[in-house]
């Protein structure tokens, strides 16, 4: 019984990384860049959704998309701005400018929103049944469980079936090679930039609903346990993000039950250590040999 | 001096501008013309310098993208002011017990690199840097639940796995001490940093690595990063060459960390986070990858530079990050880059450092 | 070749930046305060040299000292906090209640006022060095500070060495005042704090199984529950901890507590994770009493906060935004006025640490044209003779002992209908 309820808390907690997790593996499969960036456009999405419903009232569902949309163009002329003059430099110089516009949002965020924690609403809240609750299970982690397995099947259609679809992954696969057969790399992307920032804008307003504070530095932690889940699952990988994320979720929930709270962190991070000497390219990700 | 080959060259520039910014620095702090606000900076901006010029041995020279470079200095930092408290009786002259504290510190640190680098160097790219974030987290954590005491009988270790252990636990005797309080990190530890030890521990590590880059080790770590299957393919042991890398890297850490930690009296282990390895990452990449002084000067500008922007009080993080960006922007532009070739004529030596 | 010359070259620009804005730094007046208020930053009023003036009566009373002499001129006083990051609210917190202090003293136009500049150390050692060195350079002569306890402990040594006076609002630890006979605490130490907990929980709840949650790598959170497990014992069921990185969810140790039979869950803790842990705990339906320490504070003064989840928690502490007494209320409009939100313990202890050093300015008739050593030498007789004390936000009466511990009376607030009330 307890055991259920520490899974619940697990695959709902899971469920938040993994959202953000494909967010992060998507920009990475396309632009291959670590944007560390991204956990601080969740924290920008779960204040504009505040905002939204505090400030404004908008009903929650017109707050998401507002979210959504202004987490997208910020993705986009972040995209623009801060990262395409960088396409030819070295990995490590869009790594430096994705943490200068980290360091950008959170400080932004700190003068625009002050630094005193706000408490999110829940966005997501219906009521349910007597015996669920008693299970441990909560509206949000229903939400966020469904929500990220829609967006997961969402994301493995679109990269499969359609026209954007087939650019971007020519090129994740080569991206001079892409040009020369007409794709816009630059557009395609962009796309991406937007579907990853929409997709953070998601998970901020879930994250915030499950865990209802909501400060200037809410999406830095978040951001590198995603990151991981990425990774975990193989980095570029839909699915494997997925299930990086889940995995994550209930290892760190289980080490918190049965092993250490002090070090629910640290056996994560350890167990991911393990799975990569194992598999060095994660869980799903694909074995690229070295060509001479 | 003209038949000096052009790196033997730079190297001696970096030694003696280092030396010659010690002197200066010395003579004016001697002179009483430094703020107490500079004077403050001296020792971590050393301790900083030597974090960059060892990561850049990792990420410039053998070109392994390290996120957890921030651990290593932890492991130096705490293992040094263990080793400093406990010996304060047994080596009561203050700088040889600062000696002796970086040389422990420096040493757990390598043992510590020595094991993390096992399996850290079977990864490539990307997931070898997600691992060495990973060390670097549950360095972070593991040192969160260490409790250190010293009494007469000698040194006393707990570790907090459940929670539920205090300093009560190490049950010290009459007159013995806390070293290392878990969450509260270290404290009351007597102060032994200076400006001239952290002088030498800066030029302790550019003699190590600028000559262990024109050494034929040094060439062997490039070679591997250049083309690891062409190295391999020369007999070149390419796992024996990255992990001198890491673990030399990773010993100077540990003398920066211990360095560091005695330059405080309380100093707590969540000071050594993702964020203090990624400020040393940006100290290196926009000093130059593989580029020592570079590293010299951009660990103390930018270590200077969130002191310097006070004056904009709430604003001064926004702008170090805009500095940063745009400083990022500005070296990658073609046109800039064509402008400033323009002004400066190119010069006909081949690149000098890699 | 080329590229290290434009590094060297946007280096070398970073570089003239810095010293630029170095050289500004002497002639710019002084930094804003936390708070986007321009009109405190107004230069003191010149003092009154010619002693005529009396006293102005101030609004906390400064008990029943006898001024040794006419005090005068204007202090410099300096704070220091984390302003950004994320233990900011903290540090914001208790440098604009400082402010406010100083604003009223200097408005009050009586021979004693102050200059104040905050500055910001980031919740990290060194940075609170710094921020530490620039205030000497500013010629700082007290010291507000610092907001938290571990950079505290090092600014504490410091301050110690360069004999200036520093009375912190909220740094707990009796690791920050050990051994340090200038170093004095506004709030409780921890251990008393677990001390208080552990009494209330014997007497108000006998027989209680009691879960602990707690922050292990904050030392307040842990300071408090050591005291804390060391007397209740064999009566605590579940132990849980959580860290910064590991601070937003807390289902698994609300789940482990319930499992476990707790009655009261003892939350040592500020009050940012509790609302998440009330929070958790309503949506699997475990209601036991929650109980908490000082940092709880602050719990229904969250924007936006449902104050139906902290109904019937207990919170232990010495500030309540919602007391109708003169001062409290006079504070909690100003702070209002110029943070937008109501002011919690961290606040008011910056307020009562500007009105403490005032008073003890005044008993001890200090003029600012003294030494800074003077000053501090002057300051610690006042603060630990037995004639000084003093009553203001967060408590009356308030003596401190020579290790720098102040002596005040713990208060219990139940949280009923959204509102403290006294139980």
């Amino acid at each position: 019984m307890v055991f259920f309820s520490y899974l619940i808390s697990g695959i709902s907690l899971g469920s938040v990384y993994a959202i953000i997790a494909l967010g992060y593996t998507m920009v990475y499969g396309i632009a291959k860049m670590l944007n560390f960036a991204h956990g601080d456009v969740i924290m920008v999405g779960g204040y504009i959704c505040y905002c939204a419903m505090t400030y404004l009232g908008l009903p929650a569902i017109a707050s998401i998309l507002l979210s959504m949309v202004v987490c997208t163009v910020l993705g986009v002329v972040i995209e623009g701005l801060a990262y395409r003059p960088l396409r030819q430099a070295g990995s490590l110089a869009v790594l430096i400018t994705a943490i200068g516009v980290s360091y950008f949002l959170q400080n932004a965020a700190q003068l625009i929103w002050g630094v005193t924690p706000k408490i999110f609403t829940s966005a997501v809240s219906f009521p349910l049944p007597q015996g669920l609750t008693d299970l441990g299970i909560s509206s949000e982690a229903i939400v966020t469980v469904v929500s990220c397995v829609v967006i997961m099947i969402a994301l493995t259609l679109f990269v499969n079936h359609t026209r954007m679809g087939k650019a971007m992954r020519a090129c994740s696969e080569d991206k001079g090679a892409a040009q020369l057969m007409g794709i816009n790399v630059n557009r395609t992307i962009s796309v991406t930039f937007a579907i990853g920032s929409a997709l953070a804008a998601i998970a901020g307003v879930l994250l915030c609903s499950s865990y209802t504070t909501l400060m200037p530095t809410t999406g830095s932690m978040p951001g590198i346990k995603a990151f991981t889940a990425a990774v975990f699952g193989g980095i570029g990988s839909i699915p494997g993000a997925f299930i990086g994320g889940l995995l994550l979720g209930i290892i760190e929930a289980m080490a918190k039950a049965y092993i250490s709270t002090n070090l629910a962190n640290a056996i994560v991070f350890a167990v991911l250590i393990v799975v990569l000497l194992v598999r060095p390219s994660g869980l799903l990700g694909k074995y690229v040999p070295e060509k001479v | 001096m003209k038949n000096l080959k052009k790196t033997t060259k730079v190297d001696f520039a970096t030694y003696i501008g280092v030396t010659l910014a010690f002197l200066i620095v010395s003579v004016l702090q001697g002179r009483d013309m430094l703020t107490n606000a500079m004077a403050s900076w001296l020792v971590p901006v050393c301790c900083f310098i030597v974090m960059a010029v060892s990561l850049n041995l990792v990420v410039g020279i053998s070109g392994e993208l390290s996120l957890g470079h921030a651990g290593f200095m932890s492991i130096g930092a705490f293992s040094g002011i263990v080793a400093s408290m406990s010996l304060s009786e047994a080596i009561p002259l203050a700088p040889l017990r600062l000696a002796v504290a970086m040389v422990v510190g420096a040493a757990c640190a390598a043992v510590a690199g020595f094991l993390i680098g096992i399996p850290v160097l079977r990864l490539r790219g990307d997931y070898l840097a997600i691992v060495t974030l990973a060390f670097g987290q549950i360095i972070k954590d593991l040192i969160t639940c260490l409790l250190v005491g010293y009494d007469k009988r000698g040194l006393h270790f707990v570790f907090n796995l459940d929670g539920l252990r205090s300093v009560n636990d190490l049950h010290l005797e009459e007159g013995g001490v806390a070293i290392i309080k878990g969450a509260q990190g270290a404290v009351g530890v007597t102060k032994l940093a200076s400006f001239p030890a952290g002088y030498i521990l800066v030029m302790i590590a550019l003699v190590v690595v600028l000559n262990m880059i024109r050494s034929r080790t040094g060439r062997a770590i490039m070679a591997c990063r250049d083309n690891r299957i062409a190295a391999e393919s020369v007999g070149i042991n390419v796992t024996k060459y990255k992990m001198i890398a890491f673990v030399v890297s990773a010993a100077l850490a540990g003398a920066a960390g211990a360095l560091f930690g005695l330059s405080y009296s309380g100093l707590a282990s969540s000071r050594f986070d993702f964020n203090t390895s990624i400020m040393v990452l940006v100290y290196v990449v926009l000093g130059g990858l593989g580029n020592i002084w570079g590293s010299v000067i951009g660990a103390a500008v930018l270590y200077i530079l969130p002191e310097a922007l006070r004056e904009f009080a709430d604003y001064r993080m926004l702008i170090y990050a805009i500095v940063l960006i745009l400083v990022m922007l500005a070296t990658n532009n073609d046109q800039l880059k064509a402008l400033v070739g323009r002004i400066i004529p190119r010069r006909k030596e081949a690149e000098t450092n890699g | 070749m080329k590229k290290s010359i434009i590094r060297f070259l946007s280096l070398a620009l970073a570089l003239v930046m810095v010293l630029a804005l170095c050289a500004c730094g002497g002639e710019t007046q002084q930094g804003p305060g936390p708070a986007e208020n321009p009109n405190t930053e107004a230069p003191a009023t010149e003092p009154a040299d010619d002693g005529g003036n009396e006293p102005a009566g101030d609004e906390p009373s400064g008990g029943d000292n006898e001024p040794a002499g006419e005090a005068s001129g204007t202090f410099k006083l300096g704070g220091i906090g984390p302003m950004t990051g994320g233990a900011a609210q903290y540090g914001m917190a208790a440098m604009t209640g400082a402010q406010i202090a100083v604003d009223e003293i200097n408005a009050l136009g009586g021979p004693v006022q102050f200059e104040f500049k905050a500055e910001d150390d980031v919740n990290v050692t060194d940075t609170a060095i710094n921020a530490y060195g620039r205030l000497k350079d500013w010629g700082m002569q007290v010291l507000v500070g610092c907001v938290t306890t571990t950079p505290c402990i090092s600014v504490a040594q410091e301050a110690n060495t360069d004999r200036i006076f520093a009375l912190t609002p909220s740094a707990s630890s009796t690791d920050v005042t050990a051994g340090r006979d200038n170093m004095f605490q506004m709030c409780f130490t921890d251990p008393n704090q677990g001390l208080s907990g552990a009494e209330y929980i014997k007497t108000n709840f006998p027989d209680a199984k009691i879960a602990v949650i707690y922050k292990n790598d904050d030392a307040y959170s842990v300071g408090i529950r050591d005291a804390f497990a060391g007397q209740m014992g064999d009566s605590i069921v579940y132990e849980g901890t959580f860290t910064d990185d590991t601070q937003t969810d807390f289902s698994v140790q609300v789940a482990a507590a319930k499992d476990a039979g707790a009655d009261v869950v003892y939350l040592p803790m500020y009050y940012q994770p509790a609302t998440v842990i009330l929070n958790q705990a309503k949506a699997i339906g475990y209601a036991p009493t929650f109980i908490g320490v000082d940092g709880m504070d602050g719990i229904l003064d969250q924007e936006n906060f449902d104050a139906s989840l902290a109904e019937g928690v207990l919170v232990m502490s010495p500030f309540a935004a919602s007391s109708t007494d003169e001062l409290t209320v006079n504070f909690v409009a100003e702070y209002q006025k110029r943070m937008g939100q109501l002011p919690n313990q961290f606040a008011a202890d910056g307020y009562d640490c500007v009105y403490a050093i005032y008073n003890a300015i005044q008993a001890a008739g200090l003029t600012a044209d003294m030494s800074t050593a003077d000053i501090c030498e002057a300051l610690i007789a006042t603060f630990t003779s037995d004639s000084f004390s003093y009553s203001g936000l967060t408590g009356q009466g308030m003596t401190w002992s020579t290790n720098g511990e102040v002596t005040k009376l713990p208060m219990a607030f139940l949280i009923k209908d959204g509102v403290y009330t006294t139980p």
